[in-house]
């Protein structure tokens, strides 16, 4: 082995009952340097990853690691760690019912002299890891009544504090806002330049090219190539990716920004507020329009969103839904009313691993139906293929169980299951979290067309591109305010200043 | 966020423990004449449930993981019997026999550990066949009531551990010490063990973090089935321990023993704030689970007219309560 090679896996292949994930892969990672994998959903990432920490047993290849000899195989997490390899999964893993200081420290937690778990040792480490990371946590809470996003940056710090070779993140970035992915990358170049190898799995093109030295391509469980950053350009990595030509820089917005002041309002709230998390709103949205909402994370995007559909109650103010003033109790009035919330939070709001792909699909559509009124086998089985269909979802069938699935194809199926709905009015909080490339291009489209159907939808992103090219407006939120709204002259200028505070708009 | 808000969990404890303060102090005052106020009334609780309490420890550190043991109430019979018949038939010593018992218990344990931890066995189904096991093998030893006469056994079971404060003048106007039993000592001192291994090791944060979510635990590197075995091993080993407790209390073995036992023992980790999902609780709660199941059995008995039925017409109401109010937290919580 090369002396400056840390990680090599040589002829990877693993299958799953009925699929070939991997097929004959190999990996290098070197020191001190940041290798982007990358490749579709269901491409087999997060399975390289995990055929390497021993989550999932390899039929085939060979691993070595720098200052062991022989082929290494790892049973368990546990043993990746004491072999200097330090995971951070796909989605976030941690016991929600501890404190975040023993989410840090478990299985590593500072003794005592008499073997005791040293709590105080515990809670000053925890605090210092926080504060370097300018993270305003109690480290005495409990994990769970934090965000997601700060979940997943307690779950980095977990990793990164591990002594280790290889620090593996497996799209830490999807939730994170671009303060948090700007910490993150300044962790990892400290890291590198320490001389760990970091293997970085991410859907955000820009990312790679801001931090990544060296770019791994799977597809379709094959590998494609290894190529450095520089010579391998955004389009180029694209087409490697999808193993066809396509520009994803494509404008998918064709007209000029419509005029919506003669269309037929849908949503009317006014003074909407809820406690704690919105002060009082005010928002129009007429029929065909697409409203974004933007703002830093835990600004109140999403829950603004919540408020409008009824998933919080709202304390003030009146909403009117198509020309009707509502009182909206539960989630189901809301449905019935014709509208439809994709949340954010998917891991505890969306996924039911044990049922199939069909059974994940319909879901909602049978809750709004109904319980009694069983939908029809044929009509489930149509509804199921047109959605694997258009958003492209990789399964070997629309009975396999979801968990099955990777990561960014059971994010479609959730899509599915709202658009499934067929509401008239619609809000898709990070719909396209974690979902390659090709689709988020796809379900731009798909956005832009239920609009032209007359549907009315919100669409919250961290990406504000995807925003400009699929909305009409922006209202612009600020520390659970809506401080403002942009209507014209939508720019990716405008909209950061309008972020940012200062901007003209307010 | 800034100010130290009162958590759910510590909050449904504080009710548990309230609760039993009021059911006490309501005993004491409808049941005056009766003696209830005596404060060896109130360690007669002790030393009645020395048993259920070292098994409540046990059987709360597997609900902690999201586990069940049902086969509690069949050990102590397996336990109690080995402990009679070993002594009066067999003729063997009873600490040797003791001894025997914990390994006995430690052996069940294991089974019952690999079982689930590492084939993935469901902890019902699996301490279920333990309970026939435990149950067929106490009436394989004998299906006759044997009483122990064992000296140094009696011995042990008759030592009173006398308090050197709280003496009383009883309604017949006669001086009374009060006193405890061994079997308290070693139910407190189990309990103390057990409440600082939740809190102070890493296989006692394993069983939250196990309880928590399992899948997490793979994948931060903790070894769930070891720590699931681990986990029956003890609760067996404290079943074992609360077996001697209660053998000391009734001073015999018999196939019908302690059945049912489980099921106190579950119910007072519930009503302690255990969660059956796993993941919530501690010792703390299960003490004072057990002391409350136990004043709702003296206050019947007390009152003598009650059938003894009653006392389980309580618990499942009191379960009931425990249960909407853990739901109605965890609605709570969701909806902030
Ligand atoms: N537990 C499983 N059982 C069966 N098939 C599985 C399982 N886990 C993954 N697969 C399959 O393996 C393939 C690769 O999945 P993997 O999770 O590695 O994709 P990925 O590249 O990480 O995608 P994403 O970007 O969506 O996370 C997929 O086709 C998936 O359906
Ligand atoms: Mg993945």
């Amino acid at each position: 082995m090369d002396n400056n090679v840390v990680l090599t896996m040589r002829g990877i292949t693993m299958t799953f009952p009925g699929v070939k994930a991997l097929d004959n892969v190999d990996f290098t990672l070197r020191k001190g340097e940041i290798h982007a994998l990358m490749g579709e959903n269901g491409a087999g990432k997060s399975t390289l990853i995990k055929c390497l920490t021993g989550i999932n047993a390899f039929q085939a290849g060979e691993i070595h690691v720098d200052g062991i000899n022989g082929p290494v195989v790892n049973h368990s997490t546990l043993d990746a760690q004491k072999k200097g390899i330090s995971t951070v999964y796909q989605e976030v893993n941690l016991c929600g019912n501890l404190s975040v200081a023993e989410n840090l420290f478990i299985g590593r937690e500072p003794k005592t002299k008499f073997g005791t778990i040293d709590w105080k040792t515990m809670i000053k480490k925890s605090q210092k890891i926080m504060k370097d990371l300018d993270m305003p946590v109690d480290v005495k809470q409990n994990l769970e009544e934090y965000s997601l996003a700060l979940q997943q940056m307690i779950a980095i710090a977990r990793a990164v504090d591990m002594e280790c070779k290889v620090l593996i993140l497996d799209e830490p970035t999807s939730s994170l806002d671009d303060n948090e992915v700007e910490k993150l990358f300044k962790l990892m170049t400290q890291l590198r330049d320490k001389g760990v190898g970091i293997v970085f799995v991410t859907h955000f093109l820009e990312q790679v090219y801001a931090v990544c030295d060296r770019i791994t391509v799977l597809r379709n469980g094959t590998l494609v190539g290894e190529y450095p950053v520089a010579e391998l350009p955004r389009v180029k990595l694209v087409a490697a990716m999808m193993g066809k030509d396509f520009d994803d820089m494509a404008a998918i917005k064709t007209d000029e920004a419509a005029d919506f002041s003669n269309a037929e309002v849908f949503i009317d709230a006014q003074g909407l507020s809820h406690k704690g998390t919105i002060k009082p709103f005010s928002l129009t949205i007429h029929k065909g329009e697409v409203v974004g909402l933007t703002g830093l994370l835990g600004s109140g995007r999403s829950e603004l969103a919540r408020v409008i559909y009824g998933a919080d109650r709202n304390q003030t103010g009146t909403l009117k839904v198509n020309g009707k003033e509502v009182t909206i109790k539960s989630p189901i009035d809301a449905m019935n009313l014709g509208m439809g919330l994709l949340p954010d939070d998917r891991k505890a709001e969306g996924i039911i691993g044990d049922l199939s792909v069909r059974e994940n699909l319909i879901l909602a559509l049978q809750a709004k139906r109904g319980m009694f009124r069983l939908i029809p086998m044929k009509e489930q089985i149509a509804l199921t293929d047109e959605y694997i269909k258009t958003l492209q979802v990789k399964t070997a069938s629309r009975e396999t169980l979801i968990k099955q699935l990777s990561g960014g194809n059971q994010q479609k199926v959730i899509l599915g299951r709202w658009l499934a709905t067929n509401p008239d009015f619609l809000i898709l909080d990070e719909p396209t979290r974690g979902i390659d490339v090709g689709t988020k291009t796809e379900i731009q489209k798909l956005v832009l067309k239920l609009a032209k159907e007359g549907k009315s939808l919100i669409f919250i992103s961290s990406e504000i591109e995807e925003m400009l090219r699929t909305c009409s407006k922006m209202g612009v939120l600020r520390d659970g305010e809506k401080v403002g709204e942009i209507t014209e002259n939508l720019t990716q200028e405008t909209v950061m200043k309008a972020i940012a505070g200062g901007g003209s708009n307010e | 966020m800034k100010n130290k808000k009162l958590n759910s969990n510590t909050l449904l404890l504080i009710i548990t423990i309230v609760l039993f303060f009021v059911m006490y102090a309501a005993g004491c005052i409808v049941y005056s004449d009766k003696g209830f106020g005596n404060i060896q009334t109130f360690l007669n609780l002790l030393i009645n449930n020395a048993g259920l309490l070292c098994v409540t420890c046990g059987m709360t550190c597997i609900m902690l993981t999201g586990g069940i043991d049902i086969s509690v109430g069949s050990l102590i019979a397996l336990d109690c019997m080995i402990l009679a018949v070993g002594m009066e038939h067999w003729g063997m010593s009873a600490p040797v026999l003791c001894i025997i018992v914990l390994l006995i218990g430690i052996v069940f344990g294991m089974v019952q550990g690999f079982c689930v931890g590492y084939l993935k066995i469901q902890p019902f189904i699996v301490t279920m066949a333990g309970m026939f096991f435990g149950r067929g093998m106490t009436a394989v030893i004998s299906t006759n009531q044997v009483s122990i006469s064992n000296e140094w056994f009696v011995k042990l079971a008759n030592t009173k551990i006398e308090l050197p404060f709280g003496a009383y003048t009883n309604n017949k106007g006669a001086l009374q010490i009060p006193f405890v039993r061994l079997t308290v000592v070693v139910a407190l001192i189990v309990l103390v063990v057990i409440f600082l291994m939740l809190r102070y090791t890493k296989f006692g944060r394993s069983l939250y973090a196990v309880g928590g979510n399992e899948q997490s635990a793979v994948m931060m590197g903790l070894n769930v089935p070891m720590t699931k075995l681990k986990a029956y091993v003890l609760s067996s080993f404290l079943c074992s321990i609360g077996g001697i407790c209660f053998c000391l209390n009734t001073m015999s073995g018999n196939v019908q023993q302690a059945t049912g036992l489980e099921m106190d023992a579950i119910s007072s980790s519930v009503i302690g704030g255990t969660l059956l999902t796993g993941g919530v609780g501690n010792v703390i709660g299960s003490f004072f689970g057990v002391m409350i199941n136990g004043t709702i059995s003296t206050l019947v008995k007390t009152n003598g007219k009650l059938l003894s039925s009653w006392s389980n017409i309580a618990v499942a109401a009191l379960l009931c309560f425990f249960i909407v109010l853990q739901s109605v937290f965890a609605k709570i919580k969701e909806k902030k």
